[in-house]
């Protein structure tokens, strides 16, 4: 349990991270450092996309499977790390 | 038809025999002749042989030659074939006598030339016929009329034809008797019936066949073919639901603490995060040491482009306003562009004299009306509207939420309101007929004059300031300020409440509408008296009617012993400076204990950093909490809430400045009006220590400076200076564009000030502690040294 908040903790202290979130396999969140709302928001829209993109890599190839998922918007980064039963987010402000 | 072709044939018939009948008399021609005659042609070698040549031997009158039987045989046996008379060899020799009769005929009356009369009755009825005929010629002339006598009828083939059609029995005529028993006879009739089909032949069939005749078969049809596509009827049938509204509410799974953590303890999750964890710790530190898309390419021509420019970052002049009747001799105290109509302008003209000179020239100057002038951009020469004064105007403002509805602040201390509603059109025609119309505008104008809008409310002279209004704000809509002072929400939206102040220590918070029923009785009844319809001269509209002359402030906030010249508003503090001083309040009102009456709050804090009047102060429209002041030679910077002092203060210009204002679109720059007619364009991230720009723009002093944006393309600077021209002045793109992260410099710099200023407060407190410190120190050295050293007493005697 320490582990988990200790690397938890070395994420969240990097230089312009803005959020983490720990989401279970049905896109419930476990443990977050935003808000409810924006959690739940985040947690919502991640999830399906994360399971989109990781059936298209394993359409295009079975063998394949999705490994890091990283959107670059205008303002943020959000970073995706899936699993077969959860998924971290780590949202990133990298132009400060 | 059928009865006709048997008629033919006979017909046919008839005339073979009769052909039959001709050919076997041996005659060429058709008619009849006897049978007792035979036509014959001679050669005239057989007629000199026979002495008969034709119109020689034989003529016309004696055409009869007797030829004797034996010569003609005699011919036939030595001509044969050649003689003419061999056709009728037979006849020749049948011939009973010896001699035949030959006749010319000369009218070839039977077809040839010659007939040989045949029977010896006919010769001797020729012969008869020639006698007689001879011998009657002379007697025929005389006895012409006896009458003939009845021949015996010659059947000539006629009863042939009678017998033909006569009718006669074909066999004997048939007899019946028909007989009936007598019992039988007018006895009554009974019909029976009988079955038809019973016996064979009951009944005659007429049966119908089809006539070959009427089933035609069309080889040939003229039709038109059009095609289709194909059409297929079909139907289905749907169940129709009823719309029915519903909703749900929903609301997104979430875990229950305990559950959440379980779910942090279990080894799985350690080991995904474990997992995952060094991934993150690539990507995110690959995001802190560069931004990988970021453009720099992009980011590089922004900055050159600025250099390329520089051959041109002045004001260029873009139109100037002066006015022969109105601004001759006057000044501009203020500038204030109209907020929706474009190319519009209004100034506020006021008298050039100082105070003494006005006392002198008052009654002078009451003849002449003070004026604010509207100008627009299509019409250089006129004003286009005329808003007269009681007073010279010192500041007006256009209301933000109704720009037909202006305030100004007089010298004489009453606050104006005036209503362009009717004026609108006129204003904004003249903007947007440009040139077309623009001749018949001018006309229309030089003739009837430019229209002058008189003042619809004015407050009472007792209630107003008593000293020239020298600031005037609207406050905004959102909010509005009750009689104890406490801000409130403004349902409305629009702006009815005006804050004035002057420099009798007064600031004044005026509300335009009508005064509220809550007020006291004898509040009341004064208004009421005082409130006589007025009636409308020049056609001022009614707007404020209830406010003219009587118009009250709604609450008075009195600063003891402080003058205010200009006002910047915020939500519950103002910012009042005046000569030199800047002092910051909080107008809300207390009520003193004791006396009951309410008054403001002691002012929080006051500066005098400015040598001289402080006739700007301004919010800079980037950052809600950066304040610009102008006064003296210098000018300043704020920020609210840093109580120790400006944040920037500029350095001593060499001449006045007079005014100042933020650039609208860049959050660095900052235009400052001189005494001697220049701009200065400070911008703060170039240069600090000096203006970056400094230009002429006319040879007095600039009295007021409004910047305007009319659109992305063109940003106009509106400067008018003391002898009451109004220059417009078009801002090149290196002064209204911003450079990229301009306001993030800026407020960087800011914050670097007031780091600044904390950091000297420190120091300064730091180096007083010291001083004090190193004071005590010497002190307690000095008594420590006097109270170990020998005392000489010295007197000195007086010498009175």
């Amino acid at each position: 349990m320490a582990e988990v908040e200790e690397t938890l903790k070395r994420i969240q202290t990097h230089k312009g991270v803005i959020g983490t979130i720990v989401v279970n396999a049905e896109g419930i969140p476990i443990r977050t450092t935003l808000d409810n709302s924006t959690t739940v928001q985040y947690t919502g829209l991640l999830h399906q996309l994360t399971m989109k993109a990781r059936s298209t890599v394993r359409d295009i190839d079975p063998q394949n499977d999705l490994a890091f998922l990283r959107i670059r918007s205008k303002k943020h980064e959000i970073m995706v790390a899936p699993d077969k039963e959860y998924l971290l987010i780590v949202i990133q402000n990298p132009s400060e | 038809m059928s009865t006709k072709r048997p008629k033919s044939t006979t017909t046919t018939s008839k005339g073979k025999d009769k052909k039959a009948d001709e050919s076997s008399a041996g005659s060429v021609a058709g008619s009849g002749h006897p049978n007792d005659i035979l036509p014959l042609t001679l050669t005239s070698a057989t007629q000199e042989l026979f002495g008969c040549r034709c119109d020689e031997d034989v003529t016309g009158d004696n055409p009869y030659k007797i030829l004797r039987k034996e010569d003609i045989v005699q011919d036939m046996r030595m001509r044969a074939a050649v003689s003419d008379f061999s056709p009728m060899k037979q006849l020749v020799l049948d011939y009973p006598e010896d001699e035949l009769l030959l006749v010319y005929d000369r009218d070839f009356i039977y077809g040839s030339s010659f007939y040989l009369v045949l029977t010896a009755d006919a010769k001797e009825r020729h012969l008869k016929v020639i006698e007689v005929a001879l011998e009657r010629e002379p007697s025929e002339v005389f006895a012409a009329q006896k009458t003939s006598e009845p021949q015996p009828w010659i059947s000539l083939g006629s009863e042939q034809e009678i017998e033909e059609e006569s009718v006669t029995d074909s066999r004997p005529r048939l007899k019946y008797r028909i007989s009936r028993v007598r019992r039988e006879f007018g006895a009554p009739i009974f019909f029976s019936d009988r079955n038809a089909m019973e016996t064979k032949d009951g009944f005659i069939e007429c049966t119908p066949y089809q006539d070959k005749n009427f089933s035609l078969k069309q080889m040939e049809r003229h039709t038109g073919v059009q095609t289709i596509p194909n059409l297929k009827s079909s139907s289905t049938q749907t169940q129709w639901t009823y719309p029915r509204s519903m909703c749900t509410q929903y609301e997104p799974r979430e875990f229950s603490e305990e559950k959440k953590e379980n779910c942090l303890q279990s080894e799985k999750l350690k080991n995904f995060v474990n997992s995952v964890a060094s991934r993150f710790e690539i990507a995110i530190q690959q995001n802190e040491i560069m931004d990988v898309f970021f453009d720099d390419w992009k980011a590089l021509s922004e900055e050159d482009s600025g250099y390329g420019r520089k051959a041109d970052p002045h004001l260029k002049e873009y139109q100037s306003f002066t006015d022969l009747h109105f601004s001759k001799e006057k000044t501009i105290s203020n500038i204030n562009w109209h907020p929706t109509i474009n190319g519009v302008i209004a100034v506020a003209v006021t008298e050039r004299l100082s105070f003494e000179d006005r006392i002198n020239g008052s009654t002078k100057l009451l003849l002449n009306p003070s004026l604010i002038l509207f100008w627009s951009f299509s019409d250089p020469i006129n004003p286009q509207l005329l808003l007269e004064c009681p007073d010279d105007v010192f500041s007006f403002e256009f209301c933000p939420s109704d720009p037909n509805i202006i305030v100004g602040g007089c010298m004489n201390g009453q606050v104006v309101l005036w209503d362009i509603s009717t004026h609108v059109e006129q204003l904004q025609g003249t903007r947007t007929s440009g040139g077309k119309n623009i001749a018949a505008n001018t006309n229309a104008l030089r003739e009837n004059e430019t229209p002058v809008v008189r003042y619809c409310a004015v407050s009472g002279i007792e209630n107003g300031h008593k000293a020239p209004i020298t600031d005037i704000q609207w406050l905004p809509g959102t909010f509005e300020v009750s009689r104890m002072g406490v801000p409130m929400e403004n349902k409305n939206g629009i702006c009815v409440q005006i804050v004035t102040c002057a420099p009798d220590c007064c600031v004044m918070f005026w509300d335009i509408r009508a005064p509220r029923v809550l007020q006291t009785m004898a509040d009341q009844r004064k208004q009421k008296v005082e409130e006589k319809p007025l009636e409308n001269p020049h056609g001022v509209p009614n707007t404020f009617k209830h406010l003219d002359l009587t118009w009250k402030p709604l609450i008075r906030v009195q600063h003891i012993s402080y003058c205010k010249t200009r006002l910047q508003l915020v939500l519950s503090t103002t910012f009042c400076p005046q000569d030199g001083e800047l002092v910051y309040t909080d107008w809300k009102l207390e009520k003193d204990n004791d006396s009951g009456r309410l008054f403001s709050a002691k002012p929080s804090h006051r500066f005098i950093i400015h040598d001289g009047q402080v006739n700007t102060v301004r919010r800079s429209p980037f950052f809600k909490d950066i304040i610009l002041t102008v006064g003296g030679w210098t000018f300043a910077i704020w920020k609210e809430g840093v109580t120790n002092g400006p944040i920037i203060q500029s350095s001593c210009s060499q001449k006045k400045c007079t005014v100042g204002y933020w650039s609208q679109s860049r959050p660095a720059v900052l235009f400052i009006g001189k005494e001697d007619g220049n701009i200065d364009v400070w911008d703060l991230l170039e240069k600090t220590h000096e203006p970056s720009q400094t230009q002429n723009i006319t040879a007095t002093q600039i009295t007021c400076i409004k910047p305007w944006i009319v659109s992305s393309k063109q940003h106009l600077l509106a400067v008018s200076d003391h002898l009451g021209t109004l220059h417009i002045l078009e801002i090149p793109w290196t002064l209204r564009s911003p450079s990229s992260n301009e306001k993030l410099s800026m407020s960087k710099y800011f914050e670097k000030e007031v780091d600044r200023l904390v950091y000297f407060e420190k120091r300064r407190e730091m180096r007083a502690k010291e001083k004090k410190d190193y004071e005590a120190e010497e002190l307690r050295k000095k008594t420590y040294l006097i109270s170990h050293q020998p005392v000489i007493f010295i007197i000195g005697t007086l010498k009175l």
